[in-house]
């Protein structure tokens, strides 16, 4: 058992330290919620792209640098540490990519890996509906069968990104009427400025379009955009989450860099006898820390050949809980100050907030850490088939 | 970097947590805490043979250590199975020892075998510790230091109870005889504490563990409104949230074991007593009336839980050292 970074490894964190240094804007851009600072950042990605950064872990022929995890580790750590804005690419880079990796032809991966690295094409993501949340699988939104591919209809929504994203991703019932709901679904990639399109942007808690519905009327998209089988979109989309997924959605390096920033408040602003405020100080760095070490411990157990399937839930609690924390405790630092909005922190706040919400919420998670590492019984829904859910839920 | 442990280091917890289980701690636990040392010292004797104490000790003197990774794997079995006795102090009192050339070898040789029952208490001005040495009364010496004075005690004062009645403690009377002085003493008096804090963290995980395993396995036997309680969502989410806690205090253990560094240590205590004690509060809630009592294995982990959280190293103290390292920009620099 060892944390020792080799010899190659100080290396590449050398040359990722260096570049970074060179390269990240002094003055950072406007918030990627806005018009403006989504330009900013697509821009960005292409300058990272330009010099094989913005997907290190990826093979070479998409752009990578084809490292394995733990250099990615190494580059989120310097990243972050550096100052460095925040990924708009993330949807594509860190939920399609993976997806297209396992599943995607060829073809797929050759045609759209390279410019959805390369920030040419930034993706959102269209799983929810007005009537499926929690509940995905109970989407209605259709793909009906048509020459050369597929004709898509119905509504989306909470769709991050999409206001000013390219295209998109996500499941559509192509099997009306099956027994189980999750049966029938294809995954689809569609055009977000196609024909029968319409993109309604939604403004989040403090005003920012950053995410938004989706009207899709008779949307044509070719079978190429198809992943895997029809039909198969469950299983296809469900596979990845307990894999890489998991453990690249957010990266330690992000709160690593938060915390170090938060304890420099703490030095400049409060005293070391304000205990309460020193204890949530340390908890944020006990915190990263503890991700930290939780990923590294993941990342060993990859290249060690295992996965880490239902595991990815604790991951997914702990930094979107963790995540609200530390930026409470910024704000409380910050004290009168915490209520003006235009701050970094304010903003990393706001995002925090959604944290629990999305990429299926905490109490989802919480549901299959106890049904599926600890092996408690199923109880969503009705034990006894007498019982129904109108029967449970009156009127 | 490979954070895992090795097939070897899995394979000794297993074969631990086989020997304890087969012994029948729960009986062991209720007879040490009435005072009857026998069987906790046969217990001792057979947890010695499996080569546990030995790891605190180096070889010079008779043991294979010193090996954080290992003597984690095996506190947290300790601390799974409540092995009672001042096991903490006993590893901690080799380290101090250890680095005292003059008493090291009269006592580490009898530790690593399991023949010297040592308790320990440290320097009463140091935030990580306590006035008071466990299990005075079962140990076969009584280790003190103050200032940069370590002595053999003469003697203890009379039983002061513990929230855990497993866990005795007894203040050492003063004097006794000098067995080393100079800044030495304090420096190796340091490390000892440091040791000490690592153990609890591990023994803490372990009745985390354990606490939580109990609970689980009642929540899926027990049944109300004609379901096990364990399908509640509210019960679910719980349990959910306490094995969160455990298993985000298991890296910063074992990353304390490779780095032996004051501060990840000090991470590790506070980390796994917070996430052992929320355990303890899972545990009683769950079990409901049944597990307020005395009676049910289950307090002899639940009053553990507490008691672990403060011993050498408050949370406040641990928390405020963690912070005093921290040096912003470096905490992560190769």
């Amino acid at each position: 058992m060892d944390l020792d970074e080799s010899a190659e490894e100080q290396v590449f964190r050398a040359q990722a330290r260096q570049w970074l240094r060179a390269h990240v804007p002094a003055e950072p851009p406007a918030s990627l919620e806005t018009e403006e600072g989504f330009a900013e950042h697509r821009a960005w990605e292409a300058r990272l792209y330009a010099d094989r950064w913005s997907v290190v872990s990826w093979p070479k022929e998409y752009g990578g640098r084809g490292v394995d995890l733990v250099k990615w580790l190494i580059f989120e750590e310097e990243y972050y540490a550096a100052g460095a804005p925040g990924r708009v690419s993330q949807n594509g880079i860190s939920l399609l990519a993976p997806t297209l990796f396992d599943h995607g032809s060829r073809e797929q991966q050759a045609r759209i890996l390279p410019p959805t690295a390369s920030g040419e094409v930034i993706w959102a993501q269209a799983w929810s509906e007005p009537e499926a949340g929690s509940d995905l699988a109970s989407l209605t939104s259709r793909a009906v069968r048509t020459d050369g591919g597929w004709l898509l209809s119905g509504q989306k929504t909470w769709s991050s990104r999409a206001a000013f994203a390219d295209r998109a991703f996500g499941l559509f019932r192509s099997e009306p009427g099956t027994p189980k709901p999750h049966h029938g679904l294809t995954y689809v990639m569609f055009d977000l400025h196609a024909p029968g399109v319409t993109v309604r942007p939604i403004a989040r808690l403090d005003g920012k379009p950053a995410f938004a519905e989706l009207f899709l009327d008779d949307v044509f998209v070719p079978d190429e955009d198809v992943i895997g089988e029809p039909g198969e979109g469950w299983r296809i989309a469900m596979s990845t989450t307990g894999n890489e997924r998991g453990l690249t959605l957010r990266s330690p390096g992000r709160f690593l860099a938060a915390a170090d920033r938060l304890v420099r408040r703490w030095r400049a602003t409060a005293g070391p006898s304000d205990t309460a405020l020193r204890d949530r100080v340390a908890d944020a760095v006990l915190g990263a820390r503890a991700y930290h070490l939780f990923t590294c411990a993941n990342a060993s157990r990859f290249a060690a050949g295992e996965s880490i399937g239902a595991e990815s839930s604790l991951n997914k609690v702990f930094w979107s809980e963790y995540d609200i924390a530390l930026h409470e405790t910024a704000l409380d630092l910050l004290g009168p100050e915490g209520e003006v909005s235009d701050g970094d922190w304010q903003e990393g706040y706001v995002f925090s907030l959604a944290g629990p919400i999305y990429a299926g919420t905490n109490e989802i998670q919480r549901d299959i850490i106890a049904e599926r590492l600890l092996g408690l019984p199923k109880g969503r829904l009705p034990q006894d088939p007498g019982l129904t859910r109108a029967g449970r839920i009156p009127g | 970097m490979r954070f895992l442990l090795d097939a070897e280091q899995a394979e000794f917890g297993r074969t631990l947590d086989r020997m304890l289980a087969a012994a029948g701690t729960p009986g062991v636990v209720r007879a040490w805490a009435a005072g009857d040392h026998g069987p906790g010292r046969a217990l001792w004797s057979r947890i010695a043979e499996a080569g546990v104490f030995a790891l605190a000790v180096p070889e010079a003197y008779d043991g294979v250590g010193p090996l954080p990774v290992e003597l984690a794997v095996a506190y947290v079995e300790l601390g799974r199975h409540a092995v009672p006795g001042p096991v903490v102090e006993t590893a901690a009192a080799a380290t101090l020892l250890g680095e005292l050339p003059s008493v090291a070898k009269e006592w580490l040789p009898r530790i690593a075998s399991g023949e010297a029952v040592v308790s320990l208490r440290l320097d009463e001005a140091d935030a990580f510790c306590g006035p008071y040495a466990l299990d005075a009364d079962a140990a076969d010496a009584v280790i003190t230091v103050s200032g940069d004075e370590l002595r053999l005690a003469p003697g203890h004062g009379p039983l002061q109870a513990s929230a855990d009645p497993a866990r005795r403690l007894f203040r050492p009377l003063d004097g006794g005889e000098l067995l080393a002085s100079g800044p030495a003493v304090r420096e190796a008096a340091a490390q000892a504490a440091d040791r000490a804090a690592f153990l609890t963290a591990a023994q803490s995980l372990g009745v985390g563990l354990e606490l939580l395993h109990r609970t689980v396995e009642y929540t899926k036997q027990r049944m109300q409104f004609g379901t096990p309680i364990g399908s509640f969502q509210a019960v679910k989410h719980r349990l959910a949230d306490t094995l969160l806690a455990l298993e985000f205090a298991r890296p910063l253990l074992f990353g304390a074991a490779l780095s032996t560094a004051p501060a990840d240590i000090a991470a590790a205590k506070v980390t796994a007593g917070e996430a052992a004690y929320t355990a303890a509060r899972t545990a009683l809630q769950l079990h409901g009336a049944i597990g307020y009592t005395e009676e049910l294995d289950l307090s002899l982990w639940l009053r553990k839980a507490r008691p672990l959280r403060d011993a050498w190293g408050t949370p406040g103290a641990c928390r405020a050292r963690v912070l005093d390292a921290q040096v912003p920009g470096l905490q992560h620099a190769p």
